[in-house]
């Protein structure tokens, strides 16, 4: 059936609800607004206010009474409203969640999974649209997803709630309403890819463009553009930014000798460093050219008025894939 | 709990002669001779843990150690409160309440030996192993309560914090989520009058008690010090709680006679006549008055308190010594629960590189 993206987690988030009486919802007005993105639109009609509660407006203690459900047996998902308002969590999320398993040599779990709306694109005011991803990436015994289409946020938001790992889920916010095709039987017979692995979403021999979350139906518009114009750009969906397949991304750059990797998070010690970085010691010889990086600027997210400059847009990746062919 | 309890409830004076109190000397009744010698003897044996523990740091067994000396009461009391599905969510500083719970003494030092981030089995005991950062674990007991007051468990979780930890947002956020889930959580806060060097009225305006009044949570200040009182008022609060009457907060009021850690000089922060002023009001001296007064002490029964607290110290003393570093590999081990492709790799690398080196 055709779904929005919104729409596929919403029916993610409900079979799982019916699936496992130990998964519980919380987070500030997902209960009777459904969230302010709508994602948990109707869920807590349907299950009640004991499986969908509404919580007090405070992220760590969402997320710290999350850690203290969890270590009863239940299987929290978080809603953390915007992006930017994660960091009161941060001690939650990465001193308390991430380690537990390591601390406890085994012995607990925390099934958490946190969903947070990221990223920018929607015109909206600061602390709305930022990319927090590599701090999270940065963190042992996290894992940090990032679905691009509907399909996958359907399938990803199942296993990562399934999973006995905390899992950051970051859902692109300027994709919510994009519409496709999406079988939902057929991943609930089939599983798909699995949550660590990256897909090949379009394939091509002269370069490889790297890109998650947002950023990656830009990149397809750029590799139609540039196939408009005779280059065949591979693009790669990394869907897990926490680990990375690199070997996905190290097979596609033995075929094209050239690596742009593209995301909406500032450059500078962002995700794209660490891809740059492994992907030159796994295929020294077969690069080309140097790793190059297209980003959101150095600077705070800039205002709604201007994030058309910050955003990597078609003309941006397609300048990068002159320079990247260029050497 | 009634919410007009901000004055100290307090059953036994330092002399060692009981006070009556209407509300809460009921609620000690059943405590019987057996009940006050057991208490008697879990003081001084948490004391002697602290006291071994102490040495072992100083003679640079122990990484760091966070002594209790002086808190035995506020402890104990509070500890033979609860029942054996209660869950424990505690500070670094609860060596005693972990002896209660059946917390072996070989467990105890793990952590601060650096051989783990952890020391017992948490779910065994019921107890969760110490959070470093302050405040943290309050929101975890509130979520682990009202996770089972959803099942309809009738059990109660109590978090042990201190007076420092009384000016963290986690704090602050627990009462308030608390409170709002009617959670069936104990808040027992340690007001030790200091955090490290900061004394508690740097922390609060306010006696810390009456915080929980703004949240709609009753709280009552109990003297830290008597481990008759800190008795009824945490049973008083736990079957609050398991009543499905919400959550309850505690002060008790009390002194850290040692260092906040062994790291720590308070010499440099705190004078000798404060430290002499509650010498005057030691916990354990003062059960020892009361047993006297009533005929329940004779020398049989200190040979064989001592004798325990000789042989948990001798356990703890040894267990530490011969406590086995961790192997290098298992430096991968347990990072996440389900296998990782980085972590994978890291660790088959560093084996080679082990084994290439030849170590």
């Amino acid at each position: 059936m055709k779904t929005t993206f919104a729409g596929a987690i919403n029916h993610g988030l409900r079979r799982a609800l019916e699936d496992d009486p130990k998964v519980v919802l919380m987070g500030e007005d997902i209960g009777r607004l459904g969230g302010v993105f709508r994602v948990t639109d109707t869920l807590q009609k349907d299950f009640g206010n004991h499986r969908v509660i509404d919580t007090p407006l405070a992220e760590s203690g969402i997320v710290g009474t999350a850690f203290g459900m969890a270590l009863r047996g239940l299987r929290p998902v978080c809603e953390i409203q915007f992006d930017g308002f994660v960091y009161p969590a941060f001690d939650q999320i990465v001193s308390q969640v991430a380690k537990i398993h390591f601390r406890t040599r085994g012995k607990v779990i925390a099934p958490i999974t946190i969903r947070i709306p990221f990223g920018g694109g929607i015109g909206s005011v600061e602390h709305h649209s930022e990319s927090p991803e590599a701090y999270f990436a940065h963190t042992a015994g996290l894992r940090v997803v990032s679905p691009s289409n509907p399909g996958d946020a359907y399938l990803m938001i199942r296993q990562d709630i399934a999973l006995d790992d905390p899992v950051i889920f970051f859902e692109p916010k300027r994709r919510y309403w994009d519409k496709s095709e999406v079988d939902f039987e057929r991943l609930d017979r089939d599983g798909g890819l699995a949550l660590d692995q990256a897909r090949v979403c379009a394939s091509g021999a002269d370069a490889t463009i790297v890109a998650y979350g947002g950023t990656v139906a830009t990149a397809l518009t750029a590799a139609d553009i540039a196939a408009s114009e005779g280059h065949s750009l591979e693009v790669i969906d990394l869907r897990s930014l926490s680990p990375i397949d690199f070997d996905t991304i190290e097979a596609s750059v033995r075929k094209t000798g050239r690596l742009v990797i593209v995301h909406e998070a500032p450059v500078f010690a962002g995700l794209g460093a660490e891809i740059a970085a492994r992907i030159t010691e796994r295929c020294f010889y077969q690069l080309e050219s140097p790793v190059l990086r297209v980003g959101g600027f150095d600077i705070p997210y800039p205002p709604a008025k201007l994030e058309r400059h910050h955003l990597p847009d078609p003309d941006r990746i397609l300048a990068a894939v002159d320079r990247t062919l260029a050497a | 709990m009634p919410e007009k309890n901000t004055y100290p409830v307090q059953l036994l004076q330092p002399d060692g002669r009981r006070v009556w109190d209407r509300v809460h000397t009921p609620l000690i009744a059943d405590v019987d001779a057996d009940r006050l010698r057991a208490m008697y003897s879990d003081m001084v044996v948490a004391r002697r843990i602290d006291t071994e523990a102490t040495a072992l740091q100083r003679q640079g067994q122990l990484g760091l150690w966070p002594p209790l000396l002086g808190q035995e009461a506020a402890q104990i009391g509070s500890a033979h409160a609860l029942h054996a599905d209660d869950y424990v969510f505690c500070s670094y500083r609860e060596a005693g309440v972990a002896h209660c719970r059946g917390v072996p003494p070989e467990d105890l030092t793990r952590l601060w030996r650096g051989v783990a981030h952890s020391c017992w089995d948490a779910d065994a005991v019921k107890m969760t192993n110490p959070a470093i950062v302050v405040g943290a674990q309050g929101l975890h007991a509130t979520g682990y309560a009202y996770a089972a007051h959803l099942e309809g468990a009738e059990i109660a979780t109590i978090a042990y914090f201190g007076d420092g930890a009384t000016s963290q947002g986690d704090i602050a956020e627990a009462l308030g989520f608390a409170a709002s889930w009617s959670a069936p959580v104990v808040f027992f806060c340690q007001n030790n009058q200091w955090a490290i060097s900061a004394p508690v009225r740097v922390q609060s305006a306010t006696p810390i008690a009456r915080r929980a009044l703004g949240y709609g949570i009753p709280g009552v200040q109990v003297d830290g010090n008597d481990v008759l009182a800190v008795l009824a008022v945490t049973r008083q609060a736990l079957q609050h709680a398991r009543a499905g009457a919400g959550p309850s907060f505690i002060e008790a009021i009390t002194y850290r006679m040692g260092p906040h850690t062994t790291a720590d000089d308070p010499t440099r922060y705190r004078t000798d006549a404060e430290l002499e002023l509650w010498r005057g009001r030691d916990p354990i001296d003062r059960l020892r008055r009361l047993l006297e007064r009533e005929r329940l002490w004779d020398s049989a029964f200190e040979h064989d308190v001592d004798e325990r607290a000789a042989a948990v110290a001798a356990r703890l003393r040894a267990a530490t010594l011969t406590m086995p570093d961790p192997q290098p590999t298992e430096l991968f081990d347990h990072v996440y629960a389900t296998p990782h492709r980085l972590i994978a790799e890291e660790s088959r690398e560093y084996a080679a590189y082990l084994e290439g080196a030849g170590r």
